[in-house]
């Protein structure tokens, strides 16, 4: 059998793909596995050289630090609880019912992901917060006082707006992939309404679910904007960039935090992968179902299922609704609205603003053509590779999905701060590049999906009968799979693009001049003004436009009906 | 297939022009004419002078590092061997006397033209570093601002002292940056300490800290806050008052009598690649040009120029006609500004939640002490317990001893201040739930018939 396996290499291994896969490790693994690394090290060294828990301990001593972690847990949570009260209705109602207006409503309720959580959060202060328009209408006309804004149920809040519709469009896939005949059969077997969906819809969507739930949990536990922008700091992200911008770049607690926050992410994801791999439930997908069919509603029970759609999707809206009528006012304190507008957020802004677009837009391109081509290549090997020990590059390169971008900056602040680069003497971690860098190490999971997923739908006999016919495998690649596989990945990239875009943890630990700052730190530093955050509203908002414009392109590109959001 | 070549084609336009502006970014690199500045002030100060100082020098660009003072501190630290930055610029004093005692900034003497009508000193403190480190741009001191809307809604009266922000009735309506993360606020903080001595000082503070509705991450935090409308009263530095009232919303400010008055400064960092950019843009602020700027409704900060306070604008003081409080020991301040700023984190910032459960039990038991006291009842044993519950709620553990033995130590080992920050946040924790537990019971003995 050894034998054997070792005659079965010797012909499996192609030696342009062995080198490929050399290089694409030697890419990943500086720029995944060293930084990465390198946090683990800082953590783990004893004082005296040698490995120890010593530090690992210590955050478990350290009430503040506990308290950071129950924290950051306690409002991932109720961010995936909440967010799953929102979008579960939706999704089902979506899937299975058919009314006028049905595919506005899918539309409407992907846009809460076009604004970033902080911004919106900026927004929500206003509308919420203490002296916000809805507090003070409790306040005046019922007496009430309430702080909906108040420490984490404000973080939460934001969250829960952004992330509800990542789980809808999750949910809302798989109740449409869910083979009817399984249904009918049900009925046939007598079971009717909750019954039916209890026993046989929900077991089929469960895994689905689970998966879009725990990712929605990571993501929530890895921003630190919104912390920041609502002034909440008992978290482990705001604690690992307090203790590395404040205490030094040598502090050991630093690193020791982030590495608490991979393990969580790390087990986040493990078990989303595990549930989805249960296959016990498992049917044969049959790719997405164009939502045709449902249920025809009529009279009071439309108008029932509208006014639902209408609360929850009005829900998601009301950030963007904030954020706009901020970037207009010049005076909003202790009123319902602004009690004096302007334009002038938007002619302050003015100076920056071409700046910080133009950097968005050079880091975030820069990282989704980095991503893609790495992606495309990663994604060949893996399925058409004869080379052994595929399954650790994809491995490496889904390892991002489980770093949070505090992580990934502080890694690579470390890493990259040492190395100077030659022709302008400045260390890597100084110039733009490691923007490029850092965002194409966070995103080139959903490049590697994309990716994947497009190569998936060309059978490789396309491939062997263009080798046939006489072609170079490089000619064969490029004039048969190329043009297959180009709208999926460029739908990928697009996709990296509109995160990147946002992309605020990493950021935040990496950038310095303001000049090399691009938006979503723009906005960071203009809100902290103490004259109101109109102008950082006003970024806000051109921010949104950028991540829509992006979403829209990523929706056109992959097609009707499969939702480039739902990686 | 046509929608996807047709974004394709999009998608290269796209990518090439960014191809085209991704060498924007190196050419800067390459640019020699550039300063670079580290600041802690808000983007109405940098953006302004950016502006003027390009317009000034043609030819130069001015890069700006946006940072709260004490990341601004380390940045300039880690970075020693090959400092990034030409000119620190910030409020605290104290910064620069720790830039000044590490070696990390340069001696500078500004020609003449640029050192005229500036005095020696503001209410006794110097304007500039004797030995030349540093200079006074402008004057600032330390009070207190208002939302008048929301003292009006709340119902409550303007403050004037320190003191009075320990006020039952304030409880929840304040609000203050963490002095960590906040350099004027070190030097309010500083200001407390000494004008009211460390013990006092901290129980003040501790107090103080226990009605803060928010402890802000950044300075800005604050002023934004009280012109929001979230809290009613703001611990601020002068500039953030007087900017918001300039610029038409509605707020106050006053200075307490125990205020300091001291200078925001500017200093060339050691080894900065742009030296002759750091002695443009220090000449620039202390220019009449860069002095004027300061008069700016949204930037509303004190110029050191004397000769300059004739032409203020409308609610502008004359620093140099005050009377400062405090004779503000800035050795001492340099000396302590670490532990100073730990202690507040560990027993005010990171125990704030505790603290203020702490301080609104005592308050609620108090008022029912009241009421007992009211009906006839005999209050002295809740009283005996209230006397301990405040003590409890506002037990300064570091003595000023402790804290000048402990400092060095803290600096040199991670593990001791580890542990030193440890021991001081779990002493604060429990003595505030002690604190909490007995004004419990005194709501109780109060209430009891």
């Amino acid at each position: 059998m050894p034998a054997r396996a070792a005659f079965r290499w010797r012909v499996a291994v192609d030696p342009g793909h062995a080198a490929l896969m050399a290089i694409l490790l030697a890419i990943l693994g500086v720029f995944v596995v060293l930084p990465i690394g390198v946090v683990l090290k800082v953590a783990l060294t004893g004082a005296e050289g040698g490995v120890t828990l010593s530090h690992l301990a210590r955050f478990f001593h350290t009430p503040l630090y506990v308290e950071s972690l129950v924290n950051s847990l306690v409002a991932g949570l109720w961010t995936v609880a909440i967010g799953t009260v929102l979008a579960l209705p939706l999704a089902f109602i979506v899937a299975r019912y058919d009314f006028p207006g049905r595919m506005l409503v899918v539309t409407l309720a992907t846009l809460p992901l076009v604004i970033p959580p902080f911004v919106g959060a900026i927004a929500l202060m206003q509308i919420f917060g203490r002296a916000g328009t809805v507090t003070l209408l409790f306040q005046d006309l019922l007496g009430l006082r309430l702080n909906i804004m108040e420490g984490l149920r404000g973080i939460i809040l934001a969250q829960a707006l952004h992330f509800f519709p990542f789980i809808f469009l999750t949910v809302t896939t798989a109740l449409m992939n869910v083979d009817r005949s399984l249904e009918e059969m049900g009925q046939m077997m007598g079971a009717r309404g909750w019954r039916l969906q209890r026993r046989v819809v929900f077991p089929l969507v469960l895994p689905s679910y689970a998966a879009g739930a725990l990712l929605t949990f990571v993501k929530a536990v890895d921003d630190i904007g919104t912390p920041f922008i609502l002034n909440f700091k008992n978290m482990l992200g705001p604690q690992a960039y307090l203790r590395i911008t404040t205490v030094g770049r040598d502090d050991v607690d630093g690193y020791v935090i982030c590495v608490v926050m991979v393990v969580i992410s790390i087990i986040c994801v493990l078990a989303s992968n595990w549930i989805v791999s249960r296959r016990e439930y498992a049917t044969l997908q049959t790719g997405a179902r164009s939502p045709e069919g449902g249920r025809t509603l009529t009279g009071w029970r439309l108008a029932g299922v509208l006014g639902l759609c209408a609360a929850i999707i009005g829900a998601g809206l009301i950030p963007h609704l904030g954020v706009v009528v901020l970037s207009f006012s010049k005076v909003w304190s202790l009123s319902y609205l602004p009690s004096a507008y302007t334009l002038g957020n938007y002619t302050e802004i003015f100076l920056r603003a071409p700046r910080f677009v133009v950097n968005t837009l050079v880091y975030s391109v820069g990282a989704a053509l980095l991503s893609v081509v790495l992606a495309a290549a990663i994604a060949y090997l893996l399925q058409r590779g004869r080379v052994p020990g595929k399954g650790l590059l994809d491995w490496i390169a889904m390892m991002p999905i489980a770093l949070p971008g505090v992580v990934v900056g502080v890694g690579f602040l470390r890493v990259f701060y040492g190395i100077n680069l030659p022709w302008i003497d400045q260390p890597l971690a100084a110039t733009w590049v490691i923007f490029v860098l850092a965002y194409m190490v966070r995103r080139l999971p959903y490049a590697l999906r994309a990716s994947h997923a497009a190569l998936h739908q060309v059978h490789p006999s396309l491939e062997d009968a263009a080798g046939i016919a006489g072609a170079p495998r490089l000619r064969a690649f490029r004039r048969v799979v190329l043009p297959l596989i180009l709208g999926g990945v460029i739908a990928g990239g697009v996709l990296v693009f509109v995160t990147a875009a946002v992309e605020f943890s990493a950021t935040i630990i990496l950038v310095s001049r303001i000049e090399q700052s691009p938006l979503s730190y723009g906005i960071y530093i203009y809100s902290q003004s103490a004259l109101g955050r109109g102008s950082a509203a006003a970024l806000g908002v051109v921010a949104i436009v950028i991540v829509a414009l992006g979403t829209y392109l990523a929706n056109r590109l992959s097609g009707r009906g499969r939702m480039a959001f739902t990686l | 297939m046509r929608t996807v070549m047709r974004s394709v084609t999009l998608l290269t336009v796209l990518v090439t022009s960014a191809a085209g502006l991704v060498s924007l970014p190196a050419r800067t690199f390459a640019q020699s004419q550039q300063v670079a500045v580290i600041t802690s002030f808000p983007k109405e100060l940098f953006d302004a002078y950016k502006a003027a100082f390009e317009k000034a020098n043609p030819g130069w660009t001015m890069a700006v590092v946006p940072k709260p003072t004490s990341a601004a501190i380390t940045h300039v630290r880690e970075r020693a061997a090959r400092p990034d930055v030409d000119v620190f610029w910030a409020s605290a004093v104290d910064a620069f006397f720790f830039l000044k005692a590490n070696n990390l900034i340069e001696r500078y003497a500004p020609p003449a033209e640029f050192r005229r009508g500036i005095p020696e000193k503001v209410a006794g403190f110097p304007i500039n570093d004797p030995d030349g480190f540093f200079h006074g741009f402008a004057v600032s001191g330390y009070g207190i601002m208002w939302n008048k809307t929301y003292l009006t809604r709340n119902r409550l009266p303007a403050p004037k002292e320190w003191d009075d922000l320990i006020k039952p009735v304030y409880f929840g309506h304040l609000v203050i940056t963490a002095p960590s993360r906040s350099g004027t606020t070190h030097l309010t903080v500083e200001t407390i300490l000494q004008g009211y001595g460390w013990q006092k000082g901290w129980e003040l503070l501790i107090q103080m800290g226990g009605s803060m509705g928010a402890i802000t991450e950044r300075s800005f935090g604050v002023p934004e806050a009280v012109i929001a409308g979230h809290y009613g009263i703001g611990v601020v530095i002068d500039f953030f008052g007087l900017s918001a009232i300039a610029s038409g919303q509605p707020i106050d400010f006053v200075y307490p009598s125990l205020t300091s008055v001291v200078p925001a400064n500017v200093a060339m960092i050691k080894g900065g690649p742009n030296p002759e950019g750091a002695r443009r843009f220090i000449n620039f602020l202390l220019s009449d040009e860069g002095q004027r700027l300061l008069f700016k409704p949204e930037i509303a900060r004190l110029p050191v120029r004397t000769t300059l306070y004739a032409e203020a604008p409308k609610g502008i003081p004359n620093p140099f006609k005050m009377q400062a409080g405090v004779q503000f020991n800035a050795d001492l301040s340099a000396d302590r500004y670490n532990v100073t700023n730990r202690m507040y984190d560990q027993i005010i910032t990171f125990r704030h939640t505790d603290l203020k459960k702490a301080w609104e039990a005592i308050y609620r038991a108090e008022r029912a002490v009241e009421t007992a006291r009211a009906v006839g009842r005999d209050v002295t044993e809740a009283e005996r317990l209230l006397i301990q519950a405040r003590a409890s709620a506002r037990y300064v553990h570091v003595s000023e001893k402790m804290a000048a033995e402990v400092s060095g130590g803290m600096e040199r080992d991670a593990a001791y201040r580890s542990a030193k920050e440890r021991e001081w946040g779990e002493v604060a924790r429990t003595s505030y739930a002690r604190a909490l537990q007995q004004a419990n019971q005194v709501e109780e003995l109060a209430r009891r018939r």
